[in-house]
């Protein structure tokens, strides 16, 4: 057994878990993170994709002892109370998801590579496609989901210019 | 949902909460011998090892009651015989999954393997090795559906007769959400309560009663959110009733979340078929007969409660389709081979049988060098022809079948696909397009469920509208949604009627303890029946709040409306009263009202209709690399029918979802054996589901035909999109390949097939 801390989506944990613990059971079951979901536990679907120490990462291939130390970021984190995220809110306004599952893992993977990214690039639909391949949904045909990606990386590079612009402006 | 906070099974958590994991067959076909389990329960954690024998031999029975039909029980665990790889003998109780997983390696089980039966070839085979006694040939039913004694004559008389074999692979539905259960005993009601993923909670609560030997009262199916079914969780599994009979057994929650590669190997598969047809043509490319020989590949057992039957039934009523076929024969068979069983799978025999009529069509115009589409057109059933009776006895209501495969041409010329395609090919691709016409029938009730004559008749649904005392409303159904956006579309049927906002309105499925019996969610059938009943019930509810606003203002109820919240009065602008107002008052004030307006404002009603038909022309174009032969969807089009469209989104979304299946399974899919019945494609790494990658936008465009056969006038239409992708995708792959000389009547087309193709076509020129 490890003794180990972590924080997730900001919030201090210390625990004792077994060497072969997954990260996903850890978030799951010992943290009660629910939101991150098993799809295949060998790390092709992506459905249990959050984000650890910036960068994103499949739960399922991560042990919880590998996280000791370490920020990680689950979809419980994306938004501000009620309030969803901009790309939660993509999600929604493109019919981005049916059954839910995979949403969680999708979000996270998005979100990383967004915020990696730098809001200064423009994606292109074959970039934001190539993006989401990353993971597997079964319900929705992706379309909506891409959409979701350009729409969030256009606003956000809106905002960026309006950022811009108003700091330019206070000089 | 995008909150996190969704919850699905595998979410639940209970104290105590024990985990289950089943020992399997590492043997497609074996003889169990004994069992030791001694030193499994001596493993840390474990509470107890569970058998065939310890649980009483329990099993689940689907029957359908036609003489050519062979029953063949299902055990929840193996008892002397096992019949495909992955097929659960015991079952480990821990008080850790990990721990659990641990001790199945310690479970000692004494094989004596048998020779397996791998295919359908195989398996009627003389001397082929029986997988039940009583089912001679391995035939599990065997119906001749249809026959004509004109057909020796015309076949001899026509003037082109198509003869082919058409087979598609077996497929995984693989919804992201694997089977789950969580059972456990409620010492206070007496009830044992399972919580779990599936698409029929009804159905659940009557296998595991049937299996176990329980009153259903006794029982309460709750699914919870459910990650996607696509058919495989409209039946019931024996490792769900396994779960619930160790609840039971030990008094103590217990739960089990299936792992993938269970999920692929020991759950339920779908869609091996293979046709052998004859088809009759005119000059003109009239279709004159059709003779079929279906054969499905549906595995080890009949699946509960629909029986192995429904492939095959399905195929043999439906494969004339939306053509006017006027003679017709057909037999259907569901071959037992060593494999896990089949459900019915998201489309369930139709990508099948489109597949087969669009590929008749094609062979008979190249045949009798005619336009494919025009030949469609000379066969389809036109729009003066409804309502229309097909020699397989079904009657179509009204459609767009030759308005949608119009539109879609026009479209289709309309984005220069043709001219895209040319380019293309210049420069060295093979780049073809693709057509597929169908029709998908839908929301059948028990009038058209009986024709198969299952034990258990589905069909009908029943829904209770309730408004409470502040207006707001409770819906609940039988229905099952699992990511159909029924809390979304039901409301609005809902809400509609009653003059409220869809807010205001809340769906409660997936309970048997609040819901009615009702049927689940599979078969396009939710916003048709369920919806249907919902509609009638707000209906009457609607009725009694007009009454009593009737009664409040002191007008007529026919003089009532209701809209956006008020209850107003018909020419006079002045007399209107609050909905939440008439809800108070009928709960809270219910003396002030007449004896008939009094006590609530609820009402139940049921909808069992015959069924309607949705239909559609799907349009594909694929481009090739003659390099690599990597198959690339480059193109797609649906223009569909589905009657009044009650949520654009949700309707769209379903269209998109289904297609994508159905192109994978024309381009991707397919779940393999080795030669002795062990499964090889266990992972997602060997079983390839499409990603983004492989798919590309796809284009929808809708004609409306009402139905007169649901209330709203909406068709169901959730297997549309996996119905006429195969045969579309297929099209196209032929139609690039044309110029080669080379064409393929079997799905999945993958490049080591076109590879292989190209190699012996540059051999023969």
């Amino acid at each position: 057994m490890h003794h180990i801390t972590l924080r997730v989506n900001g919030h201090h944990h210390e625990l004792t878990v077994e060497a072969r613990r997954t990260l996903a059971d850890m978030l799951r079951h010992d943290l009660g993170y629910t939101g991150t979901h098993l799809g295949c536990e060998h790390g092709i679907c992506g459905a249990c994709t959050v984000i650890l120490d910036g960068q994103p990462a499949r739960a399922c291939l991560v042990f919880g002892v590998q996280a000791d130390g370490a920020e990680v970021r689950t979809v419980e984190g994306l938004a501000n109370g009620d309030q969803l995220s901009d790309l939660q809110q993509a999600f929604s306004d493109h019919h981005a998801l049916q059954c839910g599952f995979c949403t969680p893992g999708f979000l996270m993977l998005i979100e990383a590579y967004l915020a990696e990214a730098g809001r200064d690039r423009t994606l292109s639909a074959e970039q934001a496609r190539g993006l989401v391949a990353s993971n597997l949904c079964r319900c929705t045909g992706y379309q909506g989901i891409v959409e979701a990606v350009l729409a969030t990386a256009q606003a956000r590079q809106g905002q960026d210019a309006t950022d811009t612009r108003d700091a330019g402006d206070a000089t | 949902m995008l909150l996190g906070r969704g919850r699905f099974t595998a979410d639940l958590t209970r104290p105590g909460l024990l985990h289950a994991a089943f020992v399997r067959s590492p043997y497609a076909h074996a003889r169990v011998g004994a069992l030791g389990t001694d030193a499994a329960l001596k493993a840390d954690g474990v509470v107890a090892v569970l058998t065939a024998a310890s649980l009483g031999h329990p099993y689940l029975l689907a029957m359908l009651e036609r003489e050519e039909f062979v029953p063949t029980p299902m055990p929840i665990l193996a008892r002397e015989t096992v019949r495909f790889t992955g097929e659960p003998v015991a079952v480990v109780i821990a008080d850790d999954p990990y721990r659990a997983e641990d001790a199945i390696e310690l479970v000692e089980v004494d094989w004596d393997p048998l020779p397996a039966v791998t295919s359908i070839e195989q398996a009627e085979a003389p001397g082929a090795p029986r997988l039940h006694e009583q089912a001679d040939g391995n035939r599990m039913v065997d119906l001749l559906m249809f026959d004509d004694d004109r057909l020796a004559v015309i076949f001899a008389e026509a003037l082109l007769t198509v003869a082919a074999t058409f087979t598609s692979a077996r497929v995984a539905a693989l919804p992201l959400e694997g089977r789950a259960c969580l059972a456990e005993w409620d010492h206070r009601d007496d009830q044992l309560v399972v919580h779990i993923s599936t698409q029929v909670p009804h159905q659940v609560r009557s296998g595991i009663a049937q299996a176990l030997d329980l009153p259903e009262r006794q029982i309460r199916v709750i699914a919870p959110d459910v990650g996607g079914g696509f058919g495989l969780k409209c039946v019931v599994g024996r490792e769900e009733v396994a779960v619930a009979a160790a609840a039971l057994r030990l008094r103590r929650p217990v739960c089990w979340a299936e792992d993938r590669q269970e999920n692929l190997t020991a759950a339920f598969h779908g869609h091996e078929q293979r046709y052998r047809v004859r088809a009759a043509f005119d000059a003109e490319g009239r279709i004159r007969a059709l003779d079929a020989e279906i054969d499905c590949d549906t595995g080890a057992y009949s699946v509960f409660p629909f029986t192995c039957a429904v492939e095959p039934l399905m195929a043999a009523t439906e494969l004339p389709g939306v053509y006017k076929v006027p003679a017709y024969r057909a037999r259907g068979r569901a071959i037992a081979t060593n494999k896990a069983p089949a459900a019915p799978y998201r489309g369930v025999s139709r990508p099948q049988i489109v597949l087969v009529m669009e590929r008749l069509m094609e062979k008979a115009a190249a045949a009798l060098d005619l336009d494919p589409l025009h030949v469609r057109r000379r066969n389809l059933i036109g729009p003066a022809d409804f309502p229309y009776t097909g020699v397989n006895k079904i009657t179509y209501d009204e459609g767009s079948y030759r308005e949608a495969l119009d539109l879609a041409e026009e479209q289709v010329r309309k984005r220069a696909w043709p001219a895209e395609r040319d380019l293309l090919r210049e420069n060295g691709q093979l780049a073809g397009i693709g057509y597929s016409c169908f029709s998908e029938r839908t929301a059948y009730g028990t009038p058209t469920m009986s024709q198969r004559r299952m034990r258990m008749t589905p069909g009908y649904d029943t829904a209770l509208v309730r408004m409470d005392p502040t207006g707001e409303v409770i819906v609940t159904t039988g229905t099952c949604g699992h990511g159909q956006g029924h809390e979304t579309t039901f409301a609005q049927i809902v809400a509609d009627r009653l003059g409220v906002h869809p807010d205001q309105v809340r769906l409660r499925q997936g309970d048997t303890d609040l819901a009615s019996y009702g049927w689940g969610t599979w078969g396009s059938r939710s916003v048709v029946i369920g919806g249907g009943a919902a509609g009638r019930a707000a209906d009457l509810v609607a009725s009694q709040l007009k009454r009593v606003a009737a009664e409040l203002l002191e007008a007529r109820p026919a003089d009532v409306e209701l809209t956006e919240g008020t209850a107003r009065i018909r020419g006079d602008a002045a007399a209107a009263i609050a909905i939440s107002e008439l809800a108070r008052t009928v709960h809270f004030q219910t003396h002030r009202l007449p004896e008939d307006l009094r006590y609530g404002l609820e009402a139940r009603a049921t909808f069992d209709p015959p069924g309607t038909f949705s239909n559609a022309c799907h349009a594909a174009m694929v481009v090739i690399d003659p390099g690599t032969c990597a198959i690339r969807l480059h193109r797609y089009l649906v223009v569909e029918d589905c009657g009044v469209v009650i949520n654009p989104m949700v309707v769209d979304g379903q269209v998109r979802g289904g297609v994508t299946q159905g192109a994978a399974a024309a381009l991707l899919e397919r779940v393999c054996f080795d030669p002795d019945g062990q499964p090889v494609t266990t992972t997602l790494m060997d079983y390839l589901v499409p990603t983004a990658a492989e798919m590309c936008d796809i284009d929808i465009v809708h004609l409306q035909t009402p139905s007169r056969f649901s209330e709203t006038g909406a068709k169901g239409m959730g297997e549309g999109g996996t119905i006429g992708a195969p045969a579309a995708v297929l099209g196209a792959i032929n139609d690039a390949l044309s110029e080669v000389g080379v064409s393929f009547d079997h799905i999945p087309v993958l490049p080591q097939d076109l590879s292989a193709a190209l190699s012996r076509a540059g051999a023969a020129q």
